[in-house]
């Protein structure tokens, strides 16, 4: 990894150099190269094995203020060439943009520390082969509804990212990602419902059991069975962690830059005024070892921090790159390529708890569709999941559909759970909506 | 041998020093006991992409892509490797790799042969050079200009330009050589207007497989930029839309996202071969109400989701789904139509030579039935009629479906009446399609902008429908 890092610096710099001799004055690239393993098995079987080797090399030049860009999948010489010409050759026909170029050089990262990010799992295809064998045998065998399978994957894969510009910043790590997933078909009388389960992590040793992962993606499924539609009303809703997700998602989405220059969005000129319940906390925390999504600098090389975007229900910052920054009249907040390792604090209560505190409403565990207006934050969308009464779950349902808009759905917040959802770079437990319009039948 | 099959070895394989007796070799080394099929599929692309915001043009960008994808299927069992480098002992190894499939097996000799090329659906054109650089901002400031001068509300614009030229090879130990040249474009605009506090957006666009001045024809491109602007300024004016069970009337063309949710992905073999889709083992049974015709045809000439062949070297084709309401056929690649005893449709497609085929749709749309459309939205006496979209999603299993309405309105008394907000519609497959209850004689297919996603790959896509009535779909709006 030592050496491929070493040849990867090595291009990006040849190639920075080229740029610059093409005449431009600035530039910047970033090449990865990542192999991997991905398998599935079906009903005990094999079903697929795939070697993938992929390689992206992206490079920007900028001719004083004009921009182009070029990538390629194909590393060879020849291939390098031509995307460093294509992008010199657009960059004559872009326009002038004042906002445009590298991000400001003092503000590039000088501090690379080791975050931990390479756990690379030594197994043999036969091993891996017998694991998700082992993941789909314990969902198929845990209840006699489980009557069809769509398989277990096993995904195994190592990479290397390597970034630079021609303020002379360099940096490149690799990295590792495992995950093992399982998803089964369930049956009874005319109801069937199909559901999945998976686990994910940088290291193949830190991941759930095999068992478990086939044993919870067997029970979610039996779960659904037999689901029922209600009827049309208004009513409080939980979001179950890993939907919650998306929501903590499209709040993100709503202060990035790129939406906010554009206006195209719902929380425009929101900056210090309070859009969750005062005791929301919304942080990201880029330099956790081992962490999903981090990273010491950002795709513009510079340097991450701690942030804090809510405190005490007050918006305290949006999500910027440079450019976007640049456009606002602000400086950049080291976003650029999302956000790292992003938080919400929990409450007390667990998911069982939370169900009590609602007493009466619908339970999500499913999210269909992409009815999130982020202009508007109006938001309609179909859901699966289940009918509580009395703090306790009564039956699953389908073919139901949920709406609001994400600003009163955000104010609307009563808790979030501390089941947290530890597989995405965007971390919460479930949450607690005071109401939402729910249509059935 | 046919010219494109010529052109694509001059592309892909001469650049690199291979010759077609390289790939009988390749090829003879995938073969063995217990070896029932192996592909090669070569693949060279390159994309170019302008995207003009703040009435300036703000990004160019190119991209390559090129590589192969070797595949070996035993049984049910698939090994797979592919390589982006085009050297000889790569791909060897990576052969080696996906060949480990099955064990031990000598090899034999195969022998791959051109066919026949189908009729041409589309020119084997390279679209980037089709207008100049100078011309193809003109086109993005002129489109950009169209959608600012419909009104001053209007106070964003964001306005791309895409175009693809991918050229594919294909090789398989059953003696397939085959090669398509697809160009693709597609142009897309972007609004958001603005009164008083109120925001709203509007998009439009369209697309197919042919030169960039397919957008001056016809004013194309300045209708999408006022297509865009007038959605958006409708959404000005939406109020709440309902919430419930109600009958609703779709529009023509791109409302058929509903055929492709709703029926399409259900239809495709691999699901139904193992059993997983709430259409398996329904072959020959009424699903939809006999006002249904659905079919899935590859062989429009231009369009978005047209194909001469598929990405396993069969030619595309016409498949009748779903006649008069009963389920006639599904969509089928070689693997699944090889276990399920049946014919290829000419459906096995693969985002790139990265990814496995597997079977996916073309253009899937409905049949015109007698009806005039407004005869439909007056048959209505409360419901909402629907016209465009965003997209959709299914789960197979259950039936479910959702898509997203982008432009609505109520129907109140048999008349149109006021533009309701944005709101998901859901329903489950097999139950809504018998619940239609009037097809329209105004068939449209979309302008051409559909990408459809399944298990992480995209492909471009096509839909359509004439007017049609379900008699109850959930409406998730926010009014009782």
């Amino acid at each position: 990894m030592e050496k491929r890092k070493a040849e990867l610096q090595q291009l990006i710099n040849d190639l920075l150099g080229e740029a610059k001799r093409q005449g431009a004055s600035a530039a910047e690239a970033a090449v990865s190269s990542d192999a991997g393993l991905s398998l599935t098995v079906r009903m005990g079987e094999t079903e697929t094995i795939e070697h993938t080797r992929d390689n992206g090399l992206g490079v920007t030049v900028y001719f004083g203020q004009r921009k182009g860009s070029a990538s390629t999948s194909d590393l060879s010489p020849q291939a390098i060439k031509e995307t460093v010409e294509a992008a010199c050759n657009f960059a004559r026909y872009t326009s002038e943009d004042p906002c445009s170029g590298l991000a400001d050089a003092d503000l590039m990262a000088t501090n690379l520390p080791d975050l931990q990010l390479y756990h690379p799992w030594k197994q043999s295809v036969e091993q891996a082969i017998d694991l998700a064998i082992c993941c789909e045998t314990a969902a198929r065998e845990l209840d006699p509804r489980i009557i069809n399978s769509e398989g277990a994957t096993l995904n195994s894969h190592n990479g290397l990212q390597v970034y630079g510009n021609t303020h002379g910043f360099i940096g490149g790590y690799p990295s590792s990602r495992h995950s093992l997933s399982c998803a089964v078909v369930g049956k009874q009388d005319d109801s069937m419902q199909r559901d999945y389960w998976y686990t994910l992590s940088r290291q193949g040793d830190q991941l759930e059991s095999p068992e478990h992962v086939g044993e919870v993606a067997a029970q979610r499924t039996i779960a659904r069975l037999k689901a029922r539609q209600i009827p049309t009303q208004q009513a409080p809703v939980v979001f179950q962690a890993d939907v919650a997700v998306g929501l903590l998602r499209s709040f993100i989405g709503a202060i990035r830059g790129s939406a906010l220059y554009r206006k195209a969005s719902f929380l425009l000129d929101h900056l210090g005024k309070p859009i969750f319940p005062a005791f929301v906390e919304i942080h990201e925390e880029p330099h956790l070892p081992m962490g999903l999504a981090s990273a010491s600098y950002d795709s513009e090389g510079v340097a991450t921090h701690r942030r804090d975007f809510i405190r005490n229900g007050v918006l305290e910052s949006y999500v910027l790159d440079s450019y976007a920054a640049r456009k606002l009249g602000m400086q950049t907040t080291g976003n650029a390529g999302g956000v790292r390792n992003l938080r919400i604090n929990s409450g007390e209560l667990d998911r069982v708890g939370l169900l009590k505190k609602m007493d009466r409403g619908l339970l999500v565990t499913e999210l269909m569709g992409q009815g999130v207006n982020m202009v508007t934050g109006d938001y309609s969308r179909g859901v699966a999941g289940f009918w509580v009464e009395n703090g306790v779950v009564q039956y699953p349902v389908e073919e139901i559909t949920i709406a609001g808009n994400l600003r009163d759905m955000m104010l609307g917040l009563q808790e979030v759970g501390t089941d947290l959802e530890t597989r995405s770079s965007v971390q919460t437990g479930s949450w607690l909506i005071d109401k939402m319009m729910i249509a059935g039948e | 041998m046919s010219d494109l099959i010529q052109i694509a070895q001059e592309t892909i394989l001469a650049p690199v020093g291979l010759v077609e007796q390289d790939l009988d070799r390749m090829l003879g080394e995938l073969t063995g006991s217990g070896v029932d099929a192996a592909d090669l599929y070569f693949q060279s692309s390159r994309l170019e992409s302008w995207v003009l915001e703040d009435g300036i043009i703000k990004e160019g960008a190119h991209n390559i892509e090129q590589g192969a994808g070797i595949r070996v299927i035993s049984g049910e069992k698939t090994g797979f490797a592919y390589s982006d480098e085009l050297q000889l002992p790569t791909l060897q190894e990576a052969a080696r790799a996906a060949r480990a499939i099955t064990r031990g097996g000598a090899d034999q000799s195969v022998r791959i042969a051109g066919m026949p090329m189908p009729k041409q659906l589309y020119a084997p054109i390279n679209p980037l050079p089709s207008l100049s650089e100078i011309e193809k901002i003109d086109l993005l400031r002129r489109v950009d200009n169209e959608a600012r001068q419909q009104d001053s509300r209007v106070k964003q614009v964001i306005v791309s330009l895409v175009g693809a030229h991918d050229v594919v090879l294909v090789a398989a130990i059953d003696g397939t050589l085959n090669a398509d040249i697809r160009p693709l474009i597609r142009l897309n605009v972007h609004v958001i207007v603005e009164q008083g506090s109120r925001r709203e957006q509007g998009s439009s666009g369209g697309g197919a497989r042919e030169n960039f001045d397919y957008f001056l024809h016809e004013e194309r491109a300045l209708g999408y930029a006022r297509e865009a602007v007038r959605q958006a300024l409708v959404n000005l004016e939406a109020v709440d839309a309902p919430a419930g069970a109600m009958p609703v009337v779709l529009g023509p063309g791109w409302p058929g996202v509903l055929l492709h949710e709703a029926v399409g992905h259900g239809l495709e073999g691999d699901f139904n071969r193992k059993g997983t889709s709430a259409f398996s083992g329904r072959m020959g049974e009424q699903v939809a109400a006999t006002c249904c015709t659905v079919v899935d045809d590859g062989t429009l000439p231009g369009r978005r989701g047209s194909l001469n062949i598929d990405d396993e070297g069969t030619p595309s084709q016409n498949t009748v789904l779903i006649e008069n309401g009963i389920l006639k056929g599904y969509m089928q690649d070689k693997h699944n139509a090889r276990l399920m005893k049946v014919d290829s449709t000419g459906n096995g497609r693969r985002e790139s030579y990265a990814h496995l085929p597997m079977p996916r749709m073309t253009n899937t749309y409905m049949l015109p039935g007698e009806h005039v459309p407004e005869e439909i939205i007056a048959s209505v006496d409360k419901g909402l009629y629907a016209v465009n979209f965003g997209g959709g999603q299914v789960d197979i299993t259950s039936g479910r479906f959702v898509f997203s309405a982008s432009e609505a309105y109520l129907i109140e008394n048999g008349k149109v009446t006021r533009p309701v907000k944005g709101a998901t519609l859901i329903g489950n497959g097999p139950e809504a399609m018998t619940k239609v209850s009037m097809v329209g004689n105004d068939l449209k297919l979309d302008a051409g902008v559909g990408v459809c996603g399944k298990e992480g790959q995209s492909v471009p896509v096509g839909v359509g429908q004439p007017t049609l009535k379900v008699d109850e779909l959930i409406v998730g709006g926010t009014e009782q």
